[in-house]
């Protein structure tokens, strides 16, 4: 009783108290919290600031610093966008980014997802051993596999083909997503699927009707991480991909939308801002995913 | 009643020998591994080795090449560009690795107080980590640019402290640093929201018992949070320096290793070589020279991960 009182009442305390740090006065608050963490979010935001309000300047406004005011667009146009539209290959570089990433999210889940369910519950000998080295290769980075991996791609005859990109893309996304999930799987009582054991199931039906429903959450965390991760991904995409139109987001708008030496900064900052968006939206829809995924990930 | 009647049916039933090969334990063990194994081995394995063997031969686009011992190695070292390339890696991974962790420490701190609107702030602070590093990068290219960066209007035009405009990409320590700022601002928030879930985990019973020994606050930051967050803060810390010692986005994106190859980090110097040159094999191995460095940091990450679970009284496994 006296127990789960103290427990009850620990919170409360915890708020009253947490006060130590919250002993100082407001001005002395405003001063050494909210104005280092207001230049913080300034800092931080400012460039996509920068990016969004060059995006609908047109581009006398855009070189004009006497006449205008930098910071302010005063006649926004969309003619950067539309450029960028109708008169560019972006609509198929999308496209082309969408399905890699889409496609590259599903393979990695699907082959993670049954190695953290083997290491984690069938719990073989050396199973943890292999969890080190996948964890391993989660250390390896993109920048020492691009050469090797780019005469492999040209001997398999998928140079110049997105399938180069969906194979090798999961050589990064597997290693992370079976590390979230062999923790997620931990969480998981394994009570239950002992029960089921005993009811009569096979290891199959217990994974998929069991252990998989229970783990959905572990499961958006890993998608989506290997989502914007792929989405993301650049050396690989530059190395394997040459034709134009079958480049992804980030290499084209850097390789097509540069011409010369003549850099247009609205559609350059247009390509920029729209290539964003996908992973911002889908970012504002799994923050708390996003936020648990990476602490997980690291505590782990 | 129906339910031990309908146990006792089961062991007679007679499971077909597809239905018990699928509950064979060491059978399912390989058919789980194999997806991931297959990958990770033909895409992920083989390469390494590759690559490794590429380092020893002259290997060009649409040749193979032949195995010639130390060669390229040696010409490396004979080669200025690689040694600046190398140089300029460790530097560019140590002072951008501090900044990272001092501004990310300092702004985790800042979010562990009480603050209104705290998921928000949290969730607008991971955008530059979220968005492609390309995408951000080409902002930051334009925001230096040498004729109408914002940065040279504020300090030339609004407030008047210089009255040239900087020329931050063309001159070689003045891109160097911009790349270098350019990476402590994508790394902020990676940094900060991990050191944060290390924070929230420290009881505040241990800052209330030090305040009543008369703690000051640098004492509490440094004997209570720092040790506290020593193990997470190990972790965070190997995997950001692997992460920018292999950089390549960045560099790449923004200035492309000029001016005059002085800005190449080792991973943009072996892609030049070996892509766009055509000389796979001295790019394999620059590639592979940054290897042992990565298993250095690696050994170091694996007993920091030992460390904690000996500190949180679990076994050292």
């Amino acid at each position: 009783m006296t127990e789960a009182a103290t427990a009850a009442a620990a919170p409360t305390t915890f708020v009253e108290r947490s006060g130590p740090l919250e002993w100082a006065s407001l001005p002395r608050r405003v001063v050494t919290v909210y104005l280092p963490l207001a230049c913080f979010v300034v800092v931080l935001l400012f460039p996509f600031y920068w990016m969004a309000i060059t995006t609908f300047k047109s581009n006398e406004e855009l070189y004009d610093y006497k006449n205008f005011n930098p910071f302010w667009v005063s006649s926004p146009t969309l003619a950067n966008i539309n450029k960028l539209l109708f008169q560019t290959d972006y609509p198929s570089w999308l496209v082309t980014t969408m399905t890699v990433a889409v496609v590259a999210t599903a393979l990695s889940l699907f082959a993670s997802v049954l190695a953290a369910y083997a290491i984690q519950r069938l719990r073989f000998k050396g199973s943890q051993w292999v969890g080190l080295a996948i964890y391993l290769a989660y250390l390896v980075p993109p920048s020492i596999l691009f050469i090797p991996l780019a005469t492999m791609v040209f001997q398999l005859g998928l140079f110049d083909s997105p399938l180069a990109l969906i194979l090798t893309y999961p050589t990064f996304l597997v290693p992370f997503c079976t590390w979230l999930l062999i923790g997620y799987f931990k969480s998981i009582p394994y009570e239950l699927e002992e029960c089921a054991l005993i009811d009569g199931a096979t290891r199959l039906q217990i994974l998929w009707r069991i252990t998989l429903p229970l783990a959905v959450p572990g499961l958006i965390s890993a998608g989506i991480f290997a989502f914007t991760l792929s989405w993301n991904e650049f050396i690989y995409a530059l190395a394997f991909i040459q034709s134009a139109e079958k480049k992804t987001v980030p290499v084209a708008v850097l390789t097509q939308l540069v011409e010369g030496d003549v850099y247009h900064w609205g559609s350059l900052m247009a390509g920029a801002l729209l290539g964003s968006i996908p992973v911002a939206i889908f970012y504002s829809f799994f923050v708390e995913y996003y936020v648990s995924s990476l602490t997980g990930a690291v505590k782990e | 009643m129906a339910t031990t009647s309908q146990r006792v049916a089961l062991p007679p039933v007679e499971q077909s020998w597809l239905a018990r090969l699928f509950d064979w334990k060491p059978f399912l063990v390989v058919l789980c591994m194999l997806p991931c194994v297959g990958l990770l081995v033909v895409f992920l394995t083989y390469p390494l080795g590759l690559g490794i063997w590429l380092g020893f031969t002259d290997t060009r686009i649409g040749r193979a090449g032949e195995w010639i011992g130390l060669e390229n190695y040696v010409s490396l070292l004979q080669d200025d560009t690689y040694l600046m390339a190398v140089w300029w890696t460790f530097f560019y991974t140590l002072v951008a690795t501090i900044g990272k962790f001092a501004l990310g420490l300092w702004l985790a701190l800042l979010l562990n107080h009480h603050l209104p609107f705290k998921s928000f702030v949290r969730a607008i602070i991971l955008i530059p980590w979220i968005v492609p590093t390309v995408l951000s990068a080409i902002a930051f290219w334009w925001i230096y640019d040498p004729q109408f960066s914002i940065i040279s209007y504020i300090l030339v035009d609004r407030l008047g402290l210089l009255d040239h405009y900087i020329d931050f990409l063309g001159d070689t320590w003045n891109a160097r640093w911009s790349l270098i700022a350019a990476n402590i601002w994508r790394g902020i928030p990676f940094v900060a929201i991990c050191l944060l879930a290390g924070l929230q985990t420290i009881s505040p019973s241990l800052y209330e018992a030090a305040m009543i020994d008369g703690a000051t606050a640098w004492q509490r930051f440094w004997h209570i949070t720092l040790p506290m967050l020593m193990p997470i803060l190990a972790v965070v810390l190997t995997f950001s320096v692997i992460f920018t010692f292999t950089d390549f986005q960045l560099v790449y994106a923004i200035t492309r290793g000029g001016p005059a190859n002085s800005t190449h980090l080792m991973a943009t110097l072996a892609f030049q070589r070996a892509i766009p040159g055509g000389q796979l094999g001295e790019g394999a191995a620059i590639a592979v020279s940054m290897i042992p460095f990565l298993v250095f940091a690696t050994v170091f990450s694996y007993f920091a991960l030992a460390r904690r679970k000996w500190q949180q009284g679990g076994k050292d496994d």
